[in-house]
């Protein structure tokens, strides 16, 4: 079981270890579909649903925070032709892994929720873009499917109501860029994912230039549970403005790293209560809390926020997709936005000139200053480009690429300048080592032996 | 209408218009690199980026819309930070060898890097490589590093040439602007892409490294080689063409031209081009002076007109003859007594001539092609033939969904999305015409009357499609091509199409034969008083004036007429080139100046005057066509033929401009003098298979034909016999055997040894062979019977 641990949990309430935890029968003695029948049975109006999202306070849970209630009316309604509703599983940002679990042990939330969100904004087709390097996920979420389309959930006139929904699984082959929903749409339409100028919005123009509505797979998720619950008990497991629970995916350095489920507004240290603390008892250093592309924030800073997107953003970072990267005391700083920088110069689609320029020259500044050629203009020089990509491109992806490096260079100056100043990391590599986990006494042995 | 104030003057501008459509308008400059008004809005470059007020980033202003009362600022100190700031990532991978790179001295990068760059670069790491690629013969893809990816290259094949031949592979930094694996580019319109590129990426290859651009002269002056009469600027150092660009002329070329246009000129300095005029004597050539080559051409017409009459001498120039040369051929003539010029070659039905209301035209002008909704184009290789109205019809299918129908005599790829097709034997176009024009009778309860025939006709479905496609719009045209003017049925198809326009609402048009077939018209060529070519080659004259032909390439029956030459006493050449078949059957060879050292006037299709100048001096001895011919009719006594300069050789010719708009030619109309149509069985055509001739666009003109380059490329191959599948296995031949390919018999057959090629475009039943192609030029008629065995 990939949930660690939860408070209050929602979304993976009542999974269980068992191998067909996600079969379509056990979600159904969980209350599954049981909102979709009710809506279709009662013929619910749309705007009811969209009514009742709004009043969840539900964000949009991969990473940007949009309200989902808003999204779904700017569709436009009474339009004739085709509409999509797709589901944005290209879960591809350096830490978060949250949406695969979802997958892979609640599956069926998803459908409903996207048949729900059909309903809601009168689409006909629906795709699930699922990230190429889950493959395996890809086969559960297909034999979901299967499942849904014999007991009748999806189809034609679905459970003998005239309401019609198609929905698609489709795998990508792992580009971060496709997660960005423009590119996600190229890449469905069997085009090089690269993002597309806005606007035009996907509401108005999407895939296939048809009204196309895309949501998180968390978000989709949750929505059968608000519908149950109803949209005000949701908004009060949170706090004001960030309704519900929120799954995060915490890594790095923590005792018991996975997967938890806990209600938006939970401070940062009761989550890291719930994951054993910092692992071996060690200082915590800093902590990324939104995934990769959101800012650094320090230990002290981060101590006292609460985990919601209002409180982080205030911290002046950003709760993003709820991807908690956790760095205790061992950890270089210049290492850890070199390895982060490169991440962003291998995936820059190459589309427009700042990230496709800037994020090579951030990462080849910041490889020289590792490697122990810094220059002392260097820090300027990664504050000036990050600061010249940033709000130029075409899509965030250039702002993911610079906020990290910025913040960075906020936080941890001292760090920088000191690995240029003396060629070498501020902490020393044996701290590192013996941080990393794979550099004990014995595998660090082995390292100089294969490095020999 | 919105109202925007662009650095704090106000205008305003069309909805829908965007920042960069206002500050065009407004004659601001913002800076740009992978905008271009004629293609899609790509928004990558991020060179123009401006400052909107109440927007916290800078926005890039061609892809953002103006709304009312937007206040924009293209020089604020945030616009200027983010566009220097872009400029400055674009350099750091950009190799700076502006010395060496072609494009130095006209470069985007290079001029914009003089506004908005620093001194000096900041960037202290390696700068990206990039692979060569090869792309063919015409455009050198040596230099990718330079590329900035803006990809105005990619779209202009995706939307104008529509065929995507350049791509983008991989992401970020290793992003790569390239061919298809292994496949070079090969668009009739490649070369667009050369003026495109905003950098030294993608540059000329015969232009390379032969000249910098500022020691170019610019003159401008008409293409000659496909109706279109497309605006060109020809560069030239030291008198000698270097160079040929597109002259921006919305209403006629827009800003492309076609690679026949723009790669044709290294004929122009080849040493095949005639210098001095020459003689045979004795069976032997020997240069010769002017006044000794008039002299003979002058005396030999003279004394065979004085002996036979003038029906014993004849003319056949070449369709993209000037106006002026055009006059005064057909006057000397007249005034030899002789009706026999003509410059339809390729023609074998004229049996319309006489019949015409006008001279035949386009039906509409070229810009309207734009705004079509439904077009039937009827025995035409659009795309090679028309490359540029071509591209106006694939922007009328992209932009607001056209239909075009297709009936043809081979299935090529018009990369158009087409709405309905037929392919058919070339004996059996007439009568899938025919068949459109009886479901639109039926469709409109409109009993055929004198359309004897009409009855046996059947409707396919595709001719009810088109039939209801034509019927439907509102703005639709029936469009006849070359292999319609070329069939044996052509004036019973304008006849059809005639009827069809008038019962369908549709205009009828002719995408014309050559850059100055509306010219010549206008002269008369083709008329009741004159003689047609075929009659002029089938009973054969004593004398033969050749005025820019190559009769065995041009002709629509190159044996009959080399059968015609041969036998004729005297066989006076004007020409460009020296012309080696020529050699054999000609007496005289006079250097004719080509479209770049003369001056005259051109009519294209949609009957537009446009008159040009040199742009060159002529080469050796060769001079203008209208100054050999003047000085030749002095020498014949008639001083009516002697004029100072074409100019007035123009006035002499009477063309005369339409009153509403000068710059068109009065007289075109297409209709016809009333007659039934009638709609004659053929022969059996069980003699052998039919063959289907294309002239490869290459191969159009003697110019064209020679150039260097443009023979290096994939439509220049030679021709092949090419037959589909079912046609090959009848014939219990093997794709790639060699084939023996026989036309006609007794005096006049021929026989070409050639390869068989499955070709899936080809109808069952037919075999296309290329004809203007020395390997085809042995056989007979473009689209008469032929025989294939195995050699």
């Amino acid at each position: 079981m990939a949930i660690l641990g939860a408070i209050h949990p929602v979304l993976t309430a009542g999974l269980s270890d068992r191998e067909d935890g996600w079969r379509l029968a056990e979600y159904e003695a969980r209350g599954g579909y049981a909102a979709l029948r009710r809506i279709l049975s009662e013929r619910i109006p749309a705007e009811k649903i969209i009514a009742e999202i709004k009043s969840s306070g539900l964000r949009g849970r991969g990473g940007a925070g949009f309200p989902t209630g808003l999204k779904w009316s700017f569709m436009p309604r009474g339009m004739d032709g085709d509409k999509y509703i797709i589901c944005n599983t290209d879960e591809g940002e350096p830490g978060t892994f949250k949406d695969r679990d979802l997958l892979c042990h609640n599956p069926h939330a998803v459908i409903e929720g996207m048949l729900i969100g059909a309903y809601a904004v009168g689409a006909n087709r629906g795709y699930n873009y699922i990230h190429g390097e889950i493959f395996a996920l890809y086969r559960r979420f297909e034999d979901a499917l299967a499942e849904a389309r014999a007991a009748g959930l999806l189809g034609r006139n679905i459970l003998g109501t005239d309401f019609s929904f198609e929905l698609f699984a489709h795998h990508g082959y792992g580009a971060y860029i496709c997660g960005e929903e423009t590119a996600l749409l190229e890449s469905i339409e069997g085009k090089k994912g690269q993002p597309r100028f806005k606007p035009p919005f996907p509401a108005s123009f999407g895939l296939y230039g048809k009204p196309t509505t895309i949501n998180n797979t968390e978000t989709f998720a949750s929505i059968p549970f608000i519908l149950n619950m109803g949209g005000e008990a949701y908004l009060k497991l949170g706090s004001p403005n960030n309704g519900g629970t929120k799954l995060f995916s915490v890594s790095g350095h923590v005792e018991r790293p996975g997967n938890y489920e806990v209600p938006l507004g939970t401070p940062f240290a009761a989550l890291l209560e719930l994951c054993g603390g910092v692992r071996g008892g060690r200082r915590l250093k800093a902590v990324i809390p939104g995934g990769s592309s959101s800012p650094v924030l320090p230990a002290e800073i981060i101590m006292d926020c609460a985990l919601d997107y209002d409180s982080i953003s205030k911290a002046g970072s950003m709760l993003g997709s709820g991807a908690v990267i956790v760095m205790d005391e061992t950890v270089c700083m210049v290492k850890a936005l070199a390895r982060l920088s490169f991440f962003y110069h291998e995936e820059s689609c190459g589309q427009c000139a700042p990230c496709r320029e800037g994020t090579g020259w951030l990462f080849d500044v910041l490889a020289r200053i590792e490697a122990g050629d810094g220059r002392m203009e260097d820090v300027e020089t990664l504050a000036r480009v990050a600061g010249n990509i940033g709000g130029r491109t075409i899509c965030a992806l250039g702002d993911a690429a610079a906020m990290p490096v910025q913040s960075f260079l906020t936080h941890f100056r001292e760090e920088f300048l000191y690995h240029i100043a003396h060629k070498t990391c501020l902490v020393p590599r044996e701290v590192q080592w013996a941080g990393s986990g794979f550099h004990c006494a014995d595998a660090g042995q082995q390292r100089a032996g294969r490095q020999g | 209408m919105l109202e925007i104030e662009i650095d704090g003057r106000k205008t305003s501008v069309r909805e829908g218009s965007t920042v960069m459509d206002a500050a065009q308008q407004m004659n601001v400059y913002i800076p740009h690199f992978c905008y271009h008004k004629k293609l899609s809005v790509a928004a990558n470059c991020r060179m123009c980026l401006v400052e909107v007020e109440k927007a916290p980033k800078p926005i890039p202003a061609c892809a953002t819309p103006v709304t009312n009362g937007m206040r924009v600022f293209t020089h604020s100190p945030l616009a200027l930070a983010a566009q220097k700031s872009v400029l400055e990532f674009l350099l750091i991978n950009h190799p700076l060898d502006c010395p060496v790179c072609d494009q130095g001295g006209e470069c985007l990068l290079q001029d914009i890097a003089v506004g908005y760059g620093e001194d000096s670069g900041r960037c202290r790491e390696k700068k990206r490589e990039v692979a060569p690629k090869e792309a063919g013969a015409l455009i050198s893809m040596r230099e990718m590093s330079r590329c900035i990816h803006c990809s105005r290259c990619v779209r202009f094949g995706q939307e104008i040439a529509g065929v995507m031949e350049l791509g983008m592979t991989g992401r970020g930094r290793h992003a790569e602007i390239t061919t298809f694996l292994g496949q070079s580019v090969d668009s009739e319109l490649s070369g667009n892409m050369i003026d495109l590129c905003p950098v030294g990426a993608l540059t000329s290859k015969p232009f390379r490294y032969t000249a910098r651009c500022w020691e170019l002269a610019r003159r401008q002056t008409i293409s000659p080689h496909d109706s279109a009469g497309a605006n060109l600027v020809a560069q030239v150092k030291d008198g000698k063409v270097l160079r040929m660009l597109p002259r921006e002329n919305e209403a006629v070329n827009e800003c492309w031209i076609t690679d026949k246009d723009r790669f044709s000129y290294p004929a122009l300095s080849s040493p095949e081009r005639l210098a001095r005029p020459m003689l045979k004597q004795g069976g032997v050539w020997r240069e010769a002076l002017w006044s000794e080559a008039l002299d003979y051409v002058a005396h030999g017409l003279k004394s065979i007109t004085a002996e036979a009459g003038g029906d014993a001498a004849a003319a056949l120039a070449a369709p993209h003859s000037t106006t002026e040369e055009l006059f005064l051929l057909k006057k000397i003539f007249s005034r030899l007594g002789s009706r026999n010029v003509d410059c339809r070659l390729r023609q074998q039905d004229f049996s319309l001539d006489g019949q015409r209301a006008g001279a035949s035209w386009l039906g509409m002008t070229l810009s309207e092609l734009r705004h079509v909704d439904s077009a039937l184009i009827a025995g035409s290789f659009l795309r090679k033939d028309h490359p540029l109205m071509a591209q106006r019809l694939r922007h009328a299918v992209q932009k607001h969904g056209a239909q075009i129908s297709v009936l043809s005599v081979a299935a090529d790829d018009l990369r158009i999305p087409l709405f309905a097709r037929e392919t058919v034997a070339p004996s059996r176009l007439v009568f899938a015409l025919a068949a459109v024009l009886k479901a639109v009778l039926e469709e409109k309860a409109i009993a055929p009357q004198d359309q004897e025939g009409l009855a046996a006709v059947t409707v396919s479905g595709a001719a009810r499609k088109m039939a209801e496609s034509l019927l439907k719009g509102e703005n639709a045209v029936i469009l006849l091509g070359q292999a319609a003017e070329q069939s044996a049925d052509f004036g019973v198809m304008h006849r059809l199409s005639a009827r069809l326009a008038e019962a369908s609402g549709a205009r009828l048009g002719f995408l014309g034969a050559a850059a100055n077939s509306v010219g010549a018209e206008l002269l008369g060529f083709g008329g009741e008083a004159n003689t047609d070519s075929r009659q002029m080659l089938v009973t054969p004259r004593r004398a033969y004036v050749l005025f820019g032909v190559e009769p065995e390439l041009d002709a629509y029956d190159p044996r009959l007429a080399l059968r015609a030459l041969r036998s004729a006493n005297m066989v006076a050449l004007f020409t460009s080139f020296r012309h080696e078949a020529a050699m054999e059957y000609a007496d005289a060879l006079l250097p004719l100046a080509p479209f770049t050292e003369t001056s005259g006037t051109l009519i294209n299709a949609e009957g537009r005057i446009q008159r040009f100048s040199g742009v060159a001096p002529p080469l050796g001895d060769a001079r203008p066509g209208w100054k050999i011919l003047s000085a030749l009719g002095s020498l014949l006594g008639f001083a009516d033929c002697n004029f100072e300069d074409s100019a007035a050789v123009w006035r002499a010719a009477g063309i005369v401009s339409r009153g509403d708009a000068p710059e068109f030619a009065a007289g075109l109309d297409n209709g016809l003098r009333a007659a039934p149509v009638v709609l004659r069985k053929r022969a059996s055509e069980e003699r052998g298979l039919e063959r289907v001739a294309d002239v490869p666009i290459y191969f159009t003109d003697p110019i064209a034909r020679r150039s260097a380059p443009l023979r290096q490329t994939a439509d220049a191959a030679p021709p092949a016999a090419r037959m589909a599948g079912a046609t090959l296995a009848r014939l219990g031949l093997q794709a790639e055997d060699a084939v023996r390919v026989r036309q006609g018999d007794g005096e006049l057959a021929g026989e070409a040894n050639l390869r068989a090629v499955l070709d899936a475009r080809v109808p069952e039943g037919c075999v296309l062979i290329s004809a203007g192609h020395a390997a085809s030029a042995s056989l007979g008629g473009m689209f008469d019977p032929v025989f294939v065995e195995r050699a």
